[in-house]
């Protein structure tokens, strides 16, 4: 089976109205060649479920979304997302705000099928005011009350992985797979961006194997894209690019954002590459310190 | 142990951090922000070295991390993975202790980290979100750092979003006692408390030196426990700032409070 397909096939696939999850986490391994494609595409009306960073900015920005499930939304160094921010404070999104690790149980409830699963999180907080679909329940096994936190399904899940063969099997090299694996269960059609596609022996060293987080028949399709997670960053390849935030992040303040997309965005990701300096410029962005 | 004579505000509120952590044994020490991290990390290079720590990705460390730029030699004593997902696994086990710096604490020890004024549709600040303060607030302990101590901060009335649970009766679920709730200190720019007065009220444990009880009161918008007799904060001993300094080489701790004044009021 060949899952091959190109970054507009994919999005092809998305429909108005549709739930969609981002995999990675503020600013890191974001599929951002993915998202800049719903950014040149007609698509409306998207519930996003992310660890969001700018790419919930971009898509409320370009006026794709109805609804936004988050937990945070911020690009880290720059503690607070410009766009969203704007978004929230404009009145312009419905939003389900949880806690990050209420997000990670919606997820799993929806790969295991399950309506709901029981958790103390979110007791106590407005997360409950503000979210009269999130039911508070009583227990079969004791006196409490606890937070039913619903499934979370996804009707697309954006994933950015650093190599994929052509069956689907993603391996997740850096640090961290983040949420994604849960993301990807969650949705009933995954679609993942790589950095590069390659042979399946590629994964018969087993440590190589180890960084494959979730089976193939979970993966949908894949699209090639070298640098496809700028400027968020791929780590070990390449980290975010801080003057292109920086520079994101002004656009907030002047111009806005059709400003930065006029600059940057263009008609294929291929010019876009070429208008941040280049893919040799991209992986050589040295990666974070904390 | 020889206590210093010269330190700066920021120092002093490092080794109050560190003293928060000191009685927890076995638990993973999340300090977010620049002088918390500092405070967890004295406390495991120093008394209570059964702390765990992070590298803030995804390892888990025996020996903490210097702040910023370690330079291409060094090399992080990893000692497991311990990625975004396996944290969840570790705070709803309740053996972590996070410190934190909300934008908002009320008199319940509610928290707000989410948005300001307007209505909840629209609010006029968006701020972060709730991020892990539901989560964090309800399963295991928590400590609260405050740069700047102001009735901004310390807030009269409630929340306008509570991101974490306090010790509010109203808000209490069914089943649970207000006193599961565990907000261990809250370190600021002026002083240390702690909700340990009665109904768990905020109250005065130390001032820092040359700070007054009115000061305090003037800076917090609700009535606080004062005690009769309120010590002053213990000054950091010369081996404690050799410590900070080694983990923060760069002297981030110099940009955390505003104008970076000394410990002790001149």
């Amino acid at each position: 089976m060949d899952k091959r397909i190109s970054a507009a096939a994919a999005v092809a696939q998305i429909s108005d109205g549709m739930t969609v999850g981002i995999g990675g986490w503020g600013p890191r391994r974001k599929p951002m060649a993915l998202v800049r494609e719903i950014l040149r595409s007609d698509l409306k009306d998207l519930t996003i479920v992310a660890y969001g960073g700018a790419d919930v900015g971009m898509l409320c920005a370009s006026g794709k979304v109805k609804k936004v499930i988050f937990a945070f939304v911020s690009l880290d160094f720059i503690p607070l997302e410009p766009y969203f921010r704007q978004a929230r404070q404009n009145g312009d999104i419905e939003v389900m705000e949880v806690d990050e690790g209420m997000m990670l149980l919606g997820l799993r409830a929806a790969a295991w099928g399950l309506p709901f699963i029981p958790t103390e999180v979110g007791l106590g907080t407005d997360i409950l005011t503000h979210n009269p679909d999130i039911k508070v329940i009583d227990s079969p096994y004791d006196d409490k009350e606890w937070v039913a936190m619903p499934a979370l399904n996804l009707d697309v899940a954006l994933i950015h992985a650093d190599r994929a063969d052509a069956r689907g099997v993603c391996q997740i090299e850096g640090p961290d797979h983040y949420l994604d694996d849960w993301m990807a269960r969650a949705a009933k059609n995954t679609i993942v961006s790589c950095e590069e596609v390659v042979e399946t022996s590629y994964f018969q060293d087993p440590a190589r194997a180890r960084q494959v987080f979730w089976e193939r028949s979970i993966t949908d399709a894949v699209v090639e894209i070298p640098g496809g997670a700028h400027p968020t960053s791929c780590n070990p390849k390449y980290g975010f690019d801080v003057p292109h935030f920086k520079a994101y992040n002004a656009s907030a303040k002047d111009g806005g954002f059709s400003a930065y997309a006029e600059q940057y965005l263009a008609a294929t990701e291929t010019e876009y590459q070429e208008r941040v300096g280049g893919l040799d410029a991209i992986r050589a962005l040295p990666l974070p310190v904390y | 142990m020889t206590a210093a004579t010269e330190y700066s505000l920021a120092e002093l509120c490092i080794v109050a951090a560190a003293e928060a952590f000191r009685d927890d044994g076995e638990k993973l020490a999340t300090g977010i922000g620049v002088i918390p991290r500092l405070g967890a990390s004295l406390a495991m290079k120093t008394f209570n070295p059964d702390l765990m720590m992070t590298d803030s990705e995804a390892f888990m460390l025996s020996e903490p991390n210097p702040l910023g730029d370690r330079g291409a030699d060094f090399a992080q004593a990893n000692e497991s993975w311990m990625g975004f997902s396996r944290i969840f696994d570790n705070v709803w086990s309740g053996k972590r202790h996070a410190m934190l710096g909300p934008t908002q604490i009320d008199r319940f020890g509610q928290t707000n980290t989410s948005a300001l004024g307007g209505t909840y549709q629209q609010p006029k600040v968006m701020m972060l979100g709730a991020r892990g303060f539901p989560g964090n607030s309800i399963c295991h302990r928590n400590s609260f750092f405050v740069p700047a101590h102001n009735d901004r901060v310390f807030i009269d009335g409630e929340c306008d979003f509570v991101s974490s649970i306090g010790y509010n009766p109203a808000r209490l679920p069914k089943g649970r006692a207000l006193s599961d709730v565990d907000i261990h200190r809250v370190i600021t720019n002026l002083c240390v408390m702690d909700f340990g007065g009665p109904d768990h009220q905020l109250r005065l444990l130390s001032l820092h030196p040359g700070v007054g009880v009115e000061e305090v009161l003037e800076n917090t918008g609700f009535a606080i426990v004062v005690p009769d007799e309120v010590p002053t904060t213990a000054a950091p001993t010369e081996e404690q700032l050799a410590i900070i300094a080694a983990l923060d080489p760069h002297n981030q701790r110099a940009y955390q409070i505003k104008d970076n004044p000394p410990g002790v009021r001149g």
